[in-house]
């Protein structure tokens, strides 16, 4: 059986009818929707099990607890993590590359470098410009080639011996290009740089090992991996977690406070002040348990199969012009694209008519967009519950388009 | 007959000032310029005015943008085109809305207002 006739059933916002249609939701990757057994776990938790986590010395507070950490074990497994103490939860994927930008940037000096790269989500920019700002500390960027690869021959000649921190995606948000994290994190460690990685298009999509990744920093959402929002992950390892001195503070996050001082708590809790998203990680527990029992690499398989399948009959469109990788490159769950003389808004509210959600826009992205020449674009993105047939109502939308404005 | 799918969303006035626009291209001799973007689309409106006399004589637009948003610059150089200046400043999202003829969506509305607000920045600096 293909993966979205198994998993349709399991997604109740799927039998919604968008103005008329049954919606056909092609906008995962901004945020993917929810099978029932997270949102039930979820509502089970508040329902039965809710208290405040760590010093909530009755019943409910240990029923809490446990499933916190319980979530904190089941993300470990999930990515390969060494230990839960390299798990730390944050509120997305955002606020992780914010938590690193924080603490890593107070480790930098004038002359110093961060490297990031042309395809960027504004989340693994804006936060590293921050921690850049009134340091003296530059920041530089990897080109793509005209394929919509990062140019890795570029990447060496950038990386020196002023580079500290090099951060990128792991899968484009606009492309879908899937960049080769293991060689890349090697090569800049070779050169004294710290790696982080934003895993935000790829932990919904790919099997994730940090060992085989071999970065020092990953991050990820929980909302776009059938998870709710305000929960993300950081791991890192564990080695420079500890040493890590932590930019933000609050409760949770101590040992022991005086007025004028204090020590730290122990890793993972250091980086977690104040009360976390309790029944968040509950319902991330849940979205991984659901994946994992589809299995990774199927839904590898199948998301795959319907971005190649939406490259080739967009791309055959009269008018349309797909941007990233040719169909036959192994891209993520993602497919930007144009359609000549409409603007991206237009496109995706005249497709909205017909119950397609797409995303329209800069995608966060603006430094790509000013790569692709454009000021927007559409986007059609998928997940576990998409389908073939989504697609072909899609390009057969989108073929009809310019008739209608 | 079945209406095309875009026919409830966007009015006859948008689709035709989309389609044609009266009022866009570059202003000679404009003197008063302001340009800026919508920060949810990256849609960029540049306004300019030509003013004369305490009177806006002529008034252009261009830009990257959507179907509402060019329908609505189209619209706000030609409410501007012969006002007195503190009068066409004083033009706003209703008096634009009025003759789109359109039911617009709370996502789009910023679609509708910038032109408006780069029209005030122009007319106002």
């Amino acid at each position: 059986m293909r993966l979205d006739e198994q998993t349709r059933a399991d997604f109740p916002i799927l039998e919604r009818i968008v103005n008329g249609h049954r919606l056909v939701y092609l906008d995962s990757a901004a945020s993917s929707q929810k099978p029932r057994t997270v949102i039930e776990a979820m509502s089970q938790y508040y329902a039965r099990s809710h208290a405040n986590v760590h010093r909530s010395i009755h019943t409910l507070g240990e029923e809490a607890t446990e499933l916190y950490e319980a979530a904190r074990e089941r993300v470990q497994r999930f990515i390969g993590a060494a230990s839960r103490e390299e798990v730390v939860f944050t509120h997305g994927t955002t606020d992780g590359i914010d938590l690193l930008a924080g603490a890593l940037g107070r480790t930098l000096r004038a002359g110093d470098e961060i490297l990031i790269t042309d395809m960027e989500h504004h989340s693994n920019i804006i936060p590293w410009q921050m921690a850049a700002r009134d340091r003296g500390v530059a920041i530089r960027s990897v080109p793509l080639r005209p394929d919509g690869t990062l140019d890795l021959d570029a990447f060496e000649r950038l990386l020196g011996p002023r580079t500290r921190i090099v951060a990128f995606a792991h899968v484009s948000n606009v492309l879908g290009t899937i960049n080769p994290v293991a060689r890349m994190a090697a090569r800049a460690r070779q050169a004294g740089a710290v790696v982080v990685v934003d895993g935000a298009q790829a932990a919904p999509h790919l099997s994730l090992n940090m060992s085989l990744l071999d970065c020092d920093y990953y991050v990820f959402s929980a909302h776009k991996m059938l998870g709710p929002t305000g929960i993300g992950v950081l791991w890192g390892r564990r080695a420079l977690l500890e040493a890590l001195e932590p930019a933000r503070g609050g409760s949770e996050m101590i040992k022991e406070v005086w007025i004028d001082h204090a020590r730290w708590n122990d890793l993972p809790w250091r980086f977690e002040p104040g009360t976390p998203p309790i029944a968040e990680a509950v319902g991330l527990m849940a979205a991984i348990e659901y994946l994992e029992k589809l299995g990774m690499d199927r839904v590898a398989e199948h998301e795959r199969a319907l971005a190649r399948q939406a490259v080739e009959q967009l791309a055959a469109v009269p008018g349309v012009t797909v941007y990233g990788p040719p169909a036959a490159v192994e891209r993520g769950a993602v497919v930007a694209f144009s359609v000549e003389g409409l603007h991206p808004h237009d496109i995706a509210a005249l497709l909205d008519q017909e119950g397609i959600a797409v995303r329209a826009g800069h995608h966060c992205a603006q430094p790509l967009m000013r790569w692709c020449g454009v000021v927007g674009t559409a986007r059609a993105s998928f997940s576990v519950y998409s389908s073939p047939e989504d697609v072909s109502l899609l390009s057969h939308a989108v073929g009809a388009l310019r008739s209608q404005l | 007959m079945t209406p095309a799918p875009g026919a409830g969303l966007y009015s006859d006035v948008i689709r035709e000032r989309w389609r044609r626009p009266r009022f866009r291209g570059d202003l000679a001799g404009a003197n008063k310029v302001a340009e800026d973007v919508n920060p949810l689309c990256g849609d960029r409106v540049r306004v300019m005015v030509r003013v004369a006399d305490g009177t806006v004589a002529a008034a252009r637009f261009t830009g990257d943008s959507c179907a509402i948003c060019t329908a609505s610059a189209d619209v706000v150089a030609e409410l501007l085109e012969g006002r007195p200046v503190h009068e066409a400043a004083s033009l706003d999202t209703e008096d634009v809305l009025g003759v789109l003829q359109a039911d617009i969506r709370p996502t789009r509305m910023r679609c509708v207002t910038l032109p408006i607000t780069v029209m005030r920045q122009a007319l106002t600096t």
